[in-house]
């Protein structure tokens, strides 16, 4: 495949306590594409991407081993802290979780007021780029510092915290089925902005929504009880996939 | 299709229902009605007993009719200051420990510390306190008050401060760390702002708890007919005053028994209710 490779993932293995959730992956993700991680409830998927921003580890028990590459930044490298990864690595949640006690624009502000970086104006500038890329921007102008985060819509706070993570300007985007708690409407707002985030960041999205997969991604990586079964083309692996199994997922014979 | 009938319910649902209503109803009356009587009783009786004396006299000699608790007024409000200066940061400080970082021995063995301190009776507080501040210098004091009563507040801010913290959604944790923001800060600045209310209300149940003790201070603060807000002078307070005026031979310091019982109870509402009024505002409305 001829594209820059975004995040170099190498022998990646994960285990909650006794459990191993992930069995050595080997991964290559694109750079400034969308690139989507499928597979049946349980099989990694968020393992995974939680392992890219060292988030896996902030749960008890969590532990993690192998080699994990973004850009110039060695993720499990000696002396690397979880804290620098993140900054560079933004995540957005399954469950929309803007901060309850803040307003709107120190939600999207948060990232860099708690890190104490970026001047008050700058920060305004921040915001509304933030707000704009997130295509929230029109719907808050008015309320940004008179509503909490919390007083939106469900959609509304999904692309708040999109705005939350881009304000820290990241490399990479990493979405955990970031619509499964959302309406129709509010999914295909969504699924636009990932469609034009990608020209900026590097997105991987976890979905269990093999439509939404198709929709938005390049690439595709199907996942199966902690092993990656099959990466490719997301058109390659929904019409000629290599591995008996992703096309049993992917017809709908299990899972 | 044919229009199903309604059924009505059984009679003997019926009962059933009124039953288990009534029996909790009665349950909340047998609860509520103790408070009730207590507060009814030092309300009228207290109000009746009120003077302007009580506010601006210090006591008289026993015998004499007429003086105040002035002093125990001032003296109690200068305790529940220094106490809640101890109090409030050790306790908040621990239960942030124990909910952000003590999953381990270290924070088993604080909680369980804190369990068995909030199992101690008032009085030995009293006597650790009169045995590590009373003794090593020499004599009573609003100090060694303060301290008896902040120690007793520790262990009640703590555990429900660590509650009330493990109460907020582990996903806005998740939301502040996925933002590169340190878990120091993140629990400063995240955490605690979310569970602000909480902790509000822990403060003021141990302040309440703590405001109405008399034991810990009968050889700590000990007690003074005189004026004095000095902190290294013995210092009347208020329930002490209440204590010796409630069993004594005179009828007119009886009186005053009634009407302190009902000031401390107004002091203790008050600034339960000043708190909270002060802490509402400027919250984020729809933010809980």
């Amino acid at each position: 495949m001829e594209v820059d490779i975004g995040i170099q993932v190498q022998d990646l293995n994960a285990w909650f306590g006794n459990t191993q959730a992930l069995h050595g992956i080997n991964l290559q993700i694109p750079a400034k594409q969308t690139t989507a991680i499928i597979g049946p409830s349980g099989c990694g998927k968020s393992t995974f991407v939680r392992c890219l921003n060292r988030m896996h580890e902030t749960l008890p028990q969590a532990r993690v081993t192998g080699h994990v590459q973004i850009s110039d930044l060695d993720v499990y490298g000696r002396g690397v802290s979880p804290v620098w990864i993140r900054r560079r690595v933004g995540m957005v949640f399954q469950k929309p979780n803007p901060f309850p006690t803040m307003n709107i624009y120190d939600n999207v502000a948060a990232g860099l007021k708690l890190n104490g970086l970026g001047s008050r104006r700058q920060m305004d500038e921040v915001v509304e780029k933030s707000l704009r890329s997130a295509a929230l921007w029109d719907e808050v102008k008015d309320i940004l510092k008179k509503k909490s985060g919390a007083s939106l819509s469900g959609g509304q706070q999904q692309r708040l915290c999109i705005a939350r993570a881009l304000a820290v300007e990241p490399d990479v985007l990493l979405m955990d089925e970031p619509a499964s708690a959302l309406d129709p409407i509010s999914t295909s707002k969504i699924e636009d902005l990932i469609f034009e985030l990608k020209a900026r960041y590097t997105v991987v999205i976890v979905t269990h929504n093999m439509q939404q997969a198709a929709r938005v991604a390049e690439f595709t990586a199907f996942f199966l009880m902690g092993n990656l079964v099959e990466f490719d083309k997301t058109e390659t692996m929904f019409t000629k996939p290599s591995d008996k199994r992703t096309e049993d997922y992917i017809t709908g014979r299990f899972g | 299709m044919p229009k199903k009938q309604l059924q009505t319910i059984p009679w003997w649902r019926r009962a059933k229902n009124f039953a288990a209503i009534g029996s909790i109803g009665l349950a909340t009356v047998i609860v509520i009605l103790p408070l009730v009587l207590i507060l009814g009783t030092v309300l009228y009786k207290g109000i009746g007993s009120l003077d302007w004396n009580l506010f601006t006299q210090i006591p008289k000699p026993a015998g004499e009719l007429g003086g105040g608790m002035a002093n125990g007024i001032a003296g109690s409000v200068m305790i529940l200051m220094i106490a809640s200066i101890i109090g409030i940061p050790l306790g908040i400080g621990s239960g942030v420990f124990l909910a952000e970082y003590g999953r381990n021995i270290y924070g088993n063995i604080v909680r369980f510390t804190a369990d068995v301190l909030n199992g101690v009776p008032s009085i030995v507080i009293g006597l650790t306190a009169y045995a590590l501040v009373v003794v090593v210098q020499g004599h009573f004091s609003l100090l060694a008050g303060g301290i008896a009563l902040g120690i007793m507040m520790i262990p009640t801010v703590s555990r429900t401060t660590e509650e009330v913290l493990l109460m907020v959604p582990q996903t806005i944790r998740e939301a502040a760390l996925g933002l590169g923001i340190p878990h120091w800060r993140t629990t400063l600045s995240v955490v605690l702002p979310s569970a602000r209310s909480g902790i509000i209300t822990s403060i003021m149940l141990a302040f309440a708890r703590i405001a109405g003790e008399t034991a810990p201070l009968m050889f700590t603060a000990f007690g003074n007919q005189f004026w004095s807000t000095k902190l290294n002078q013995p210092t009347a307070a208020l329930p002490l005053q209440i204590f010796t005026y409630a069993v004594s031979g005179f009828e007119d310091q009886r009186r005053q028994a009634w009407a302190g019982a009902f000031v401390l109870i107004v002091m203790i509402v008050g600034t339960v209710l000043i708190v909270r009024f002060i802490t509402s505002r400027g919250a984020l409305k729809g933010a809980n």
